[in-house]
């Protein structure tokens, strides 16, 4: 018998570390330009990991408060967890997860992002130029997500904050289990809007292919007009003539309703 | 996960094999169990016929060498009997091959009998269609199968990450549409109700190699355009027969298709350029061919495109 050395740490992980991160020893590869109190670089080269240290080097150690990439190609995770005000413009296209988990930045992306992009964004505001994929919004918490053309499936899932602005049409299940914010959407929208929210406003411009359950219809208000108007007046969206908005109808509201036996033992 | 990718050139061939490699590699995070590519190039007289006679799994015995000659002679022979004409067997991989042939008849006669052979499973049959598929990543398969010079009009591709069944090539996509000529399926995601399709299929004749769910939609599709359906309705159709979360992608001598389920959970990205349609898991794959700023979408629940080249 042979005795058979167990692979090392290095062998079965690869370039992960213990934790799961890529590329654990990657320092920030400075190649950025700065001109005026602006940096730029180019990605087209760079893993996202070295293009988030790079941003990081930028923001946190240099203090650079506007950042310009270039050449992002559809990469993954791009500009995640940047807790600070700066303004970056993203001049392309992003992949998965782009700009999450921010809380302060304010991102312009030129081109298209595809799923979960601004995933739990805590404050701050991401424009998108082009179209999203789905899980737009997810599960975030404040600021403002605009995407000037059309998002996919389940947009704003589960999102317990902040305003999203639609400047197209919105797939199917938009606005499922939302708990708090808002959703504008200027074009239609797919089957099973707004299934099984809890709470928020969902305006529409468009056509609903069909409502999800427990959503129902409420009357606009003239705050709620205003707020249309100031929302899409910002971001420069045409506004359409009429908007419907969509809210709970609370008929699944039963956290608190004990079943007879288990009341009884609570009393 | 999977990764799912596919390519249409409407102005005539391209190096789709190529192309295809770049794409998959690029999903290789998706899915590094096995590489499968479904390639399209000029239709030929010649019937094309790709099969392996064992899996590179398998464990080798004393004259595993020696059978696999002995069964690749018997393909020769029994394609012979069934009235082909071989033209030549060639061997692309230890245990894979490419045949061609000149044979008018039926072809599902011709596939169970060689089939009938001990290990032996007809990856892909037609005129122009020819499948290879095999373990590892995309790279690699191109590598050991050439297929970088590959030239043609069209091509779909898959990377696995095996959740349903083993990892094997049976297991492997792309799936030849069997017993139809020139089709093939790859697909991302789970189908639910795929015993109930199996033993129906089955009823009908139709023989599965896989204890895949994905290759019931190859013969779901193949039972449906043997009916005379267009691709466009067998498609549709497609959406309200099978169950679960797919996004799949169907290629025939001609055309290539997408279809998408009803709850938009499987991701695809659509680019449609002027002479060239390339649709795939992530838009890293397409910027891997088209490395430019695109314009891209996603496309919604329930939808069926197909381009045709």
């Amino acid at each position: 018998m042979v005795a058979m050395n167990p692979p090392t740490d290095q062998e079965t992980r690869g370039r992960n570390d213990i934790r799961g991160l890529a590329e654990p020893d990657a320092e920030a590869p400075k190649v950025a330009r700065v001109e005026g109190g602006t940096a730029t670089f180019d990605a087209a080269d760079l893993s996202p990991r070295l293009v988030n240290l790079e941003l990081r080097r930028l923001i946190y150690a240099e203090g650079i408060r506007e950042v310009r990439i270039e050449n992002p190609g559809a990469k993954h995770s791009i500009a995640v967890g940047l807790l600070a005000r700066c303004r970056i413009t993203i001049n392309g296209s992003l992949g998965y997860f782009g700009a999450t988990l921010g809380d302060g930045p304010e991102i312009h992306i030129t081109g298209r992002v595809g799923w979960s992009v601004a995933e739990n964004m805590m404050s701050g505001v991401v424009v998108i130029d082009k179209n999203a994929g789905s899980l737009t919004g997810a599960a975030m918490r404040g600021g403002d997500l605009v995407v000037r053309g059309h998002v996919g499936a389940r947009t704003g899932i589960d999102q317990k904050g902040g305003t999203i602005v639609v400047g197209g049409n919105a797939g199917s299940m938009t606005g499922f289990m939302m708990q708090r914010g808002r959703q504008i959407i200027c074009g239609d929208v797919g089957p099973g809007m707004g299934d099984s929210m809890y709470d928020g406003e969902i305006y529409v411009g468009g056509t609903v292919a069909a409502l999800g359950v427990d959503c129902i219809e409420a009357e606009m208000t003239p705050e709620d007009e205003e707020l249309l108007d100031r929302k899409l007046g910002i971001y420069r969206i045409d506004r359409p003539d009429t908007f419907r908005k969509f809210v709970c109808g609370k008929q699944l509201y039963n956290y608190d309703n004990l079943e007879p036996s288990e009341r009884k033992l609570v009393l | 996960m999977c990764g799912i990718a596919g390519i249409i050139h409407t102005d005539g061939p391209g190096d789709v094999g190529a192309e295809m490699t770049k794409m998959l590699q690029s999903m290789k995070h998706r899915g590094p169990d096995s590489a499968g590519y479904a390639l399209y190039g000029e239709p030929s007289e010649l019937v094309v016929m790709r099969f392996k006679l064992a899996d590179p799994n398998e464990t080798s015995d004393f004259d595993y060498n020696e059978r696999l000659e002995r069964n690749r002679r018997e393909v020769e022979s029994r394609l012979s009997k069934i009235g082909a004409t071989v033209d030549r067997v060639e061997g692309e991989s230890a245990y894979a091959y490419r045949a061609t042939f000149r044979y008018e008849g039926e072809l599902k006669p011709l596939a169970d009998y060689v089939e009938d052979i001990r290990g032996c499973e007809v990856l892909s049959l037609g005129h122009s269609l020819e499948i290879v598929k095999d373990l590892g990543d995309a790279q690699t398969v191109a590598d050991q199968y050439h297929l970088d010079s590959f030239r043609g009009t069209h091509a779909i591709g898959h990377v696995r990450m095996a959740t349903e069944s083993d990892v094997d090539i049976a297991g492997a996509h792309p799936y030849w549409a069997y017993p139809f000529s020139d089709v093939a399926v790859v697909h991302n995601g789970q189908l639910t109700n795929y015993h109930q399709w199996r033993r129906r299929l089955e009823r009908n004749g139709h023989r599965f190699q896989s204890e895949c769910d994905s290759e019931i939609i190859a013969v779901y599709l193949a039972e449906r355009l043997a009916d005379g359906t267009s691709l466009e309705t067998a498609m549709k159709q497609s959406l309200e027969d099978l169950d679960g979360v797919f996004t799949y992608l169907v290629v025939t001598e001609d055309s290539l298709g997408m279809a998408k389920d009803a709850m938009a959970a499987k991701p695809l990205v659509l680019h449609e350029g002027e002479n060239l349609v390339a649709l795939a898991s992530e838009e890293s794959a397409i910027r891997a061919v088209l490395p430019q700023e695109i314009d891209s979408y996603d496309p919604y629940e329930s939808e069926v495109l197909v381009w045709s080249r």
